[in-house]
């Protein structure tokens, strides 16, 4: 899907559009349904996956690259890198706590429970199944996590018009916000033809 | 009798997709085929059951602030026996099912239940809840697999059953209404066997969010809530 002589400009905009986390993809569904109900929360939300995403990526990347693979040690990554994010994600809550205040109000519950969020250890493994450098890992990631963001917070602004309008009661609640997701994600297949990927 | 209770109540009332919703993931990218979609059930109750059960044991031992690290690596000892040993025994399926085998771990299903059901109750029933819950998600997904290949493909696939051949569904139904009006001498009409166009669309993203919403609306209609 990726390959090695794409510009960097091409695997942000194929991570952003054309393979979509939540929509083309279906990783992270849970938080995408669960915390959809107001943008507000969904912005919240989305912001924070970027955040630790970005950095999250870096890290394992590292671990990966600079620990796991010296030591052939390639069959531990998945518990690796678990437990690497979910310190990471501790270690970035008590910094964001201490340096800046007014963001850590803005993310602070979103943050735990990024832990169980499971596209910030999806791209830590799509990076690695890639063979992405460094450099360009990053940019996929900045890739990946603008498009949970733009998707969620579409999906907030649909949902909450979608709530007041009068459906069928069997389908009253998550039915409809599936259907919902079905059609969006109809609407993003449409890039694939885009990039001729 | 309430033993009982704890191993069917995964299987409809508390159904780990429809009911509780968790682990969407890989319901929805692990069924596109019928196939793909039993080797994750399959692979998803092995990690629920063995987590499940080693919680239990540990329940008294660990301590309650690092409990969830630690129900963390449980569970990613379990997934990583999973994936490797379906690399090593099924390498096509782990091909179809890439990055989601590994993702179990994060599966927030798994450690749900870790958290709010077998680190309180006995081995014997986080064992049956374990058991209960695979067998509810696997039905589930299979069941979603079953429906997006018919439609899509028209077609069900079961290697891991021992089925060899794909069933092709819209031949074997032409065959049965041709057998049947010839039967009831209306020889006359004749159903071509590709009658069926197969509908792209739910093989593709969008069918998989289509097929679970209606299954979901027709969950509700059977239990309503009260």
């Amino acid at each position: 899907m990726i390959s090695n002589d794409m510009n960097f400009f091409l695997i942000f905009l194929s991570a952003l559009l054309v393979n979509n986390i939540l929509l083309i993809r279906f990783i992270a569904l849970c938080s995408f349904f669960g915390i959809s109900n107001s943008i507000h929360a969904s912005i919240g939300m989305g912001l924070a996956v970027m955040f630790v995403m970005v950095m999250s990526t870096l890290v394992s990347w590292c671990v990966y690259h600079g620990i796991l693979v010296p030591l052939d040690l390639k069959f531990l990554r998945t518990a690796a890198f678990i437990l690497t994010i979910a310190t990471f994600v501790q270690l970035e809550e008590m910094f964001i706590k201490k340096v800046f205040p007014p963001l850590y109000r803005a993310l602070g519950i979103y943050l735990p429970l990024i832990v169980v969020n499971c596209a910030v250890l999806a791209a830590a493994f799509l990076v690695i199944d890639y063979k992405l450098g460094l450099f360009e890992s990053e940019v996929y990631t900045i890739g990946v996590s603008g498009g949970y963001f733009l998707a969620i917070v579409m999906f907030a602004a649909i949902r909450e018009v979608v709530d007041h309008a009068p459906v069928p009661k069997s389908f009253k609640g998550h039915p409809i916000s599936f259907i919902t997701a079905s059609l969006m994600s109809l609407a993003f297949l449409g890039f694939k033809g885009l990039l001729g990927l | 009798m309430k033993r009982f209770k704890e191993l069917t109540k995964g299987i409809m009332r508390e159904n780990p997709i429809l009911v509780i919703m968790l682990g969407l993931c890989a319901t929805l990218a692990c069924s596109t085929n019928a196939n793909d979609a039993f080797g994750m059930g399959i692979a998803f109750s092995f990690v629920m059951v063995g987590s499940n059960v080693v919680v239990a044991l540990i329940r008294k031992i660990v301590p309650g602030q690092i409990r969830i690290p630690v129900f963390i690596a449980v569970i990613s000892t379990f997934v990583t026996i999973i994936d490797l040993s379906i690399q090593a025994y099924q390498p096509l399926l782990s091909r179809s099912l890439g990055v989601f085998i590994p993702l179990i771990v994060v599966n927030c299903i798994v450690m749900g239940r870790a958290e709010a059901y077998s680190s309180k109750n006995t081995v014997l029933d986080s064992f049956l809840d374990g058991i209960g819950m695979g067998i509810g998600f696997t039905v589930i997904i299979t069941l979603i697999g079953i429906i997006r290949e018919i439609l899509g493909e028209g077609t069900i696939t079961l290697s891991l059953l021992g089925l060899k051949d794909k069933i092709n569904v819209v031949e074997g139904i032409a065959g049965l209404i041709n057998n049947f009006a010839a039967a009831v001498g209306l020889g006359n009409i004749h159903v071509a066997p590709d009658w069926y166009p197969s509908v792209l669309i739910f093989i593709l993203p969008p069918g998989a969010f289509l097929v679970i919403g209606f299954l979901m609306a027709f969950h509700h209609r059977l239990f309503p809530k009260e």
